[in-house]
């Protein structure tokens, strides 16, 4: 079985918000209808997002990091979101794993944002359907776009690549192995909710000094005792090497 | 959560309702074939009682039943709702709470066929046995919409069910004794005093209940964590951004947006004007044996104000484990 998801790398995000506004674009000109921005342009906009990063601060001052936490539909392999439908709009496809939200058959009742633990449902204000993350199902299998296309919106928005798109069921495909081998985990995993998104932990980068570097030993324009000879009151020459 | 109005109202309208058609159909089963032959002005007040309370179990369902389809966005739809049975606690109640009312108009309009005075027969028992099992599955059926969202501590615990039953039984016995007294019915030996001292033991039940759930929620550690909600074990972690400024679906929907001082005013209203004033006024009238329309009426409507504060609070006591991705806005 084939359970489609998204590889977040936290290492990698900037935060810059480009899978943000990318989703949205995508799919606010879908068939599904636009998804609705109140006040766009207003003291206090508000609108539905599938997709939202956001910001938090880890550690202490001054030993602290800035994590950009990019948060979507994590497109559960058990997901609370499904069962509680009383009409059976939200379901899960055998498929590919998507979670979706039939629009036609929503009555608008909140429950299933509230059997989410992750808060990725919205409810569309305008539409007065629940709407969430459809992992660009309208994208991914389209035969129409080259293959490198076939992605979501966001995966090929992100400028750094920080997003991987792919079936985390195959073990050879490149999110398994990005979860293998970069230790990916999952949100919440006391909820037994089982998220097919993972995300990749910070990795602790350094910057390596030789001290050769410092001293400069083998640098070939180390002359020494041909340093240039510092006159009374002439200003201070070749400040380049100490 | 931010309390939602409509669900505030069904919740406690259907519990008064159910709680109500219990005592009917307790009363009309067990409790009158064992106090003997009545008077003829008694049993017809008797009649009168039972007839007068299925139209107000009917009445307030059905107010409860207008008032959940306000919580709807698309409320046209809401026949689908009764597709999911197989998985949806929501699904159903939105077939049972219709088969509740269908059962209980029929048991009132087969109560009217009765002789006033007649021994209860098996028809009607078979009838009253099945409006009593629908109002206790309906409770069943409320209780579990919110006892199974995990994600909700709050509500994820046996004792939503217990509670729900409890007050709708509190409230209801309670209205039932004050709709005996208002319909005449007052002098039917046993009736009021026994559905008063009903009432009592439910209101005494139900505080203990909901004093104990009260002291859970705003005492158990949080099982979720902003360190497994995203990932990162760290002690020390802040959120800088939430990604919206001018709010989102999350915001509204899971936060009530009330301080610290108002909730806390809310719980105390609820629990005095819900559960301490109507278990004194109750006691008391009890012990005095003064069973008055003003005292059994003024002691359901303050209790009903109370219950409002305490449905107001179920829905605020509730934190979202995804409330812990919107701490800051930025």
């Amino acid at each position: 079985m084939t359970q489609l998801a998204l590889v977040i790398d936290l290492n990698t995000c900037v935060g810059c918000h480009a899978c943000v506004t990318s989703c949205k674009q995508w799919n606010t000109s879908g068939s599904a209808g636009p998804l609705v921005d109140e006040n766009p342009y207003d003291a206090n906009p508000t609108g539905t997002f599938f997709n939202r990063v956001q910001t938090f601060e880890v550690g202490e001052y001054p030993n602290t990091q800035t994590v950009h936490f990019p948060k979507s539909c994590l497109h559960c392999e058990d997901p609370p979101c499904v069962p509680v439908c009383p009409t059976g709009a939200s379901y899960k496809r055998e498929s590919d794993g998507i979670v979706l939200v039939d629009h036609d058959k929503c009555i608008g009742c909140n429950y299933c944002a509230w059997a989410c633990p992750y808060g990725v449902r919205e409810l569309d204000e305008k539409r007065k359907v629940m709407t969430k993350c459809t992992l660009c199902v309208d994208r991914v299998h389209d035969e129409k776009l080259p293959e490198s296309e076939r992605k979501p919106a966001c995966v090929l928005a992100c400028p750094p690549g920080a997003r991987l798109f792919g079936d985390v069921h195959d073990p050879d495909s490149e999110v398994s192995v990005a979860i293998r081998e970069r230790g990916g985990y999952t949100l919440m995993p006391e909820l037994g909710t089982m998220p097919a998104n993972h995300y990749l932990p910070r990795r602790r980068t350094e910057i390596r000094t030789d001290p050769q570097q410092v001293v400069r030993e083998e640098n070939p324009l180390r002359v020494e005792g041909r340093e240039p000879k510092v006159g009374k009151g002439a200003p201070l020459a070749a400040d380049w090497e100490h | 959560m931010r309390p939602p109005l409509s669900m505030i109202a069904f919740t406690l309208l259907a519990g008064v309702a159910q709680g109500l058609l219990l005592c009917l159909v307790g009363w009309q089963m067990f409790a009158a074939p064992l106090m003997g032959e009545l008077a003829a002005a008694d049993a017809a007040a008797q009649q009168r009682w039972l007839l007068a309370g299925a139209a107000v179990v009917l009445a307030l369902s059905g107010m409860g039943l207008v008032a959940a389809t306000f919580h709807l966005g698309r409320p046209m739809r809401a026949w689908r709702a009764a597709s999911q049975w197989r998985t949806s606690w929501l699904s159903r109640e939105v077939i049972v709470l219709p088969a509740f009312m269908a059962v209980v108009a029929f048991w009132g309009w087969f109560t009217a066929q009765q002789a006033a005075d007649a021994a209860i027969s098996h028809q009607m028992r078979a009838v009253g046995s099945v409006a009593g099992f629908l109002a206790l599955l309906l409770f069943l059926c409320t209780a579990m919409i919110y006892a199974s969202v995990k994600a909700m501590r709050a509500w994820a615990s046996p004792l939503t069910l217990v509670n729900f039953s409890l007050i709708g039984l509190a409230s209801g016995t309670l209205l039932a004794a004050a709709l005996a007294v208002v319909v005449g019915a007052g002098g039917v030996y046993g009736l009021v005093s026994g559905l008063a001292a009903h009432a009592l033991v439910f209101v005494l039940a139900a505080a203990v209940t909901r004093g104990t759930t009260l002291w859970r929620n705003l005492n158990q550690p949080p099982k979720t964590t902003l360190q497994t909600a995203i990932g990162i074990r760290h002690p020390r972690i802040r959120q800088i951004s939430q990604g919206a400024m001018g709010g989102s679906f999350n915001t509204r929907e899971f936060f009530h947006g009330r301080g610290e001082a108002f909730t806390r005013g809310v719980r105390w209203a609820a629990a005095l004007l819900g559960f301490v004033l109507p278990a004194l006024v109750l006691g008391w009238a009890n012990y005095t044996h003064s069973w008055t329309a003003g005292i059994l009426v003024g002691a359901f409507l303050v209790q009903a104000l109370g219950l409002l504060a305490e449905r107001w609070s179920f829905f605020a006591e509730a934190e979202h484990t995804q409330n812990l991705y919107y701490q800051t806005v930025s």
